[in-house]
């Protein structure tokens, strides 16, 4: 029963993620989005990776947690080159490629230096706290990017409706890892009965989000962001 | 302590951005004309649909066929539409000025529910044309 969840997730996961590459190489924007592509790509790869695992070692395995945790981590930083294009198409007017680059550059030198300091510190004990405090980290400095960006979206008057989409679902997935892992670190005695079921759904989000406006939202649509807030408030 | 932090934030921050991506989703919508159509089958005579209509077209949308591309986003604007009325009950007898906010928004959350069944009544109006054709 608990097997056929994760794999009806695994399965799901990796058709939604595969749909968003088709999609967009459908749509002529395959090289537009090649982050979103590359990652999708990555993540399918790594949920199908998932799947084996679960037939081979079951989903209560440690081989599975670790198995899920690392590449999950993994993933997180690869987010981060989305994330940094994201940022450039939002600064695309002002010129600014060269500045997002060099910034990009030098969080990404951070963020490795940062997780090499940290695993060369938890080297003797590699065990699944140390994991689970790792990707609650990498999760909440992709939420504080994503804060930031959706900052410069409404600051610069973005109106591009799929970009827009794009970095709130992104914003959605980002919190919702974030606060899943903090739960974790909180209490690690729900990891059992209900984070891990949890986890294969905050993740199937991104692709479903990510796959609606790719189908439903044209390329040139806009819509007036600062609307949005206002009426938010 | 950290984690405790990171939790809060990370809350705060999935709220914010969950309703800005259902007001994206709601603002997509509500630049489309209901049709002549959709309004007499609702029973619409005034610009407006009531915030608690959502329901009653919701089970509309569901007595049409399916056009298959439109479950995530229904399910969306539903989830989003629960939330509302939790929020609306728990802040009317605290702060109305919220309560009239989440009466406007699940208005529009009835607006999406009517373009969505717009949709697909012209998805099975299409059908039925497709078919009889293919008799003829």
């Amino acid at each position: 029963m608990l097997g056929s969840f994760f794999n009806v997730m695994a399965l799901a996961g990796f058709l939604v993620e595969i749909y968003v590459v088709v999609c967009t190489l459908f749509k002529k924007s395959f090289f537009s989005n090649i982050a979103i592509n590359f990652y999708m790509l990555c993540e399918a790869a790594v949920t199908f990776g998932l799947f084996l695992c679960t037939q081979r070692y079951g989903t209560s395995s440690s081989t599975y947690a670790y198995y899920y945790y690392y590449t999950d981590s993994l993933l997180t930083i690869l987010m981060f080159w989305v994330i940094i294009s994201f940022y450039q198409q939002v600064f695309s007017e002002l010129k600014a490629s060269s500045y997002v680059r060099k910034a990009a550059v030098l969080l990404l030198l951070a963020t490795a230096f940062f997780s090499y300091g940290v695993v060369h510190q938890n080297r003797n004990h590699l065990t699944s706290r140390f994991v689970v405090a790792m990707g609650q980290n990498l999760y909440f400095v992709g939420v504080v990017l994503t804060y930031l960006l959706w900052g410069a979206i409404l600051k610069l008057r973005e109106t591009r409706t799929r970009l827009v989409q794009l970095v709130l679902a992104l914003g959605v997935y980002f919190s919702g890892t974030a606060g899943t892992y903090a739960i974790g670190n909180l209490f690690p005695h729900l990891y059992m009965p209900l984070l891990r079921f949890l986890f294969p759904i905050v993740g199937l989000w991104l692709p479903l989000a990510w796959a609606y406006t790719f189908t439903k939202v044209p390329e040139d649509s806009r819509l007036a962001t600062a609307s949005l807030l206002a009426r938010a408030r | 302590m950290i984690a405790a932090l990171i939790f809060v934030i990370s809350f705060a921050a999935l709220l914010q951005f969950f309703v800005l991506h259902c007001r994206s989703i709601l603002a997509y919508s509500r630049r489309v004309e209901l049709s002549d159509r959709v309004r007499e089958v609702v029973g619409l005579a005034s610009q407006n649909l009531a915030a608690d209509d959502f329901a009653r077209l919701l089970q509309l949308v569901r007595l049409c066929p399916e056009r298959g591309d439109d479950h995530k986003e229904i399910r969306v604007v539903g989830a989003y539409y629960g939330l509302l009325d939790v929020v609306g009950r728990m802040s009317r007898p605290i702060v109305p000025s919220v309560a009239a906010w989440t009466e406007n928004e699940r208005q529009s959350c009835s607006y999406f529910a009517a373009v969505a069944l717009d949709r697909r009544i012209s998805y099975s109006r299409d059908l039925f044309t497709q078919q009889v054709t293919d008799c003829l």
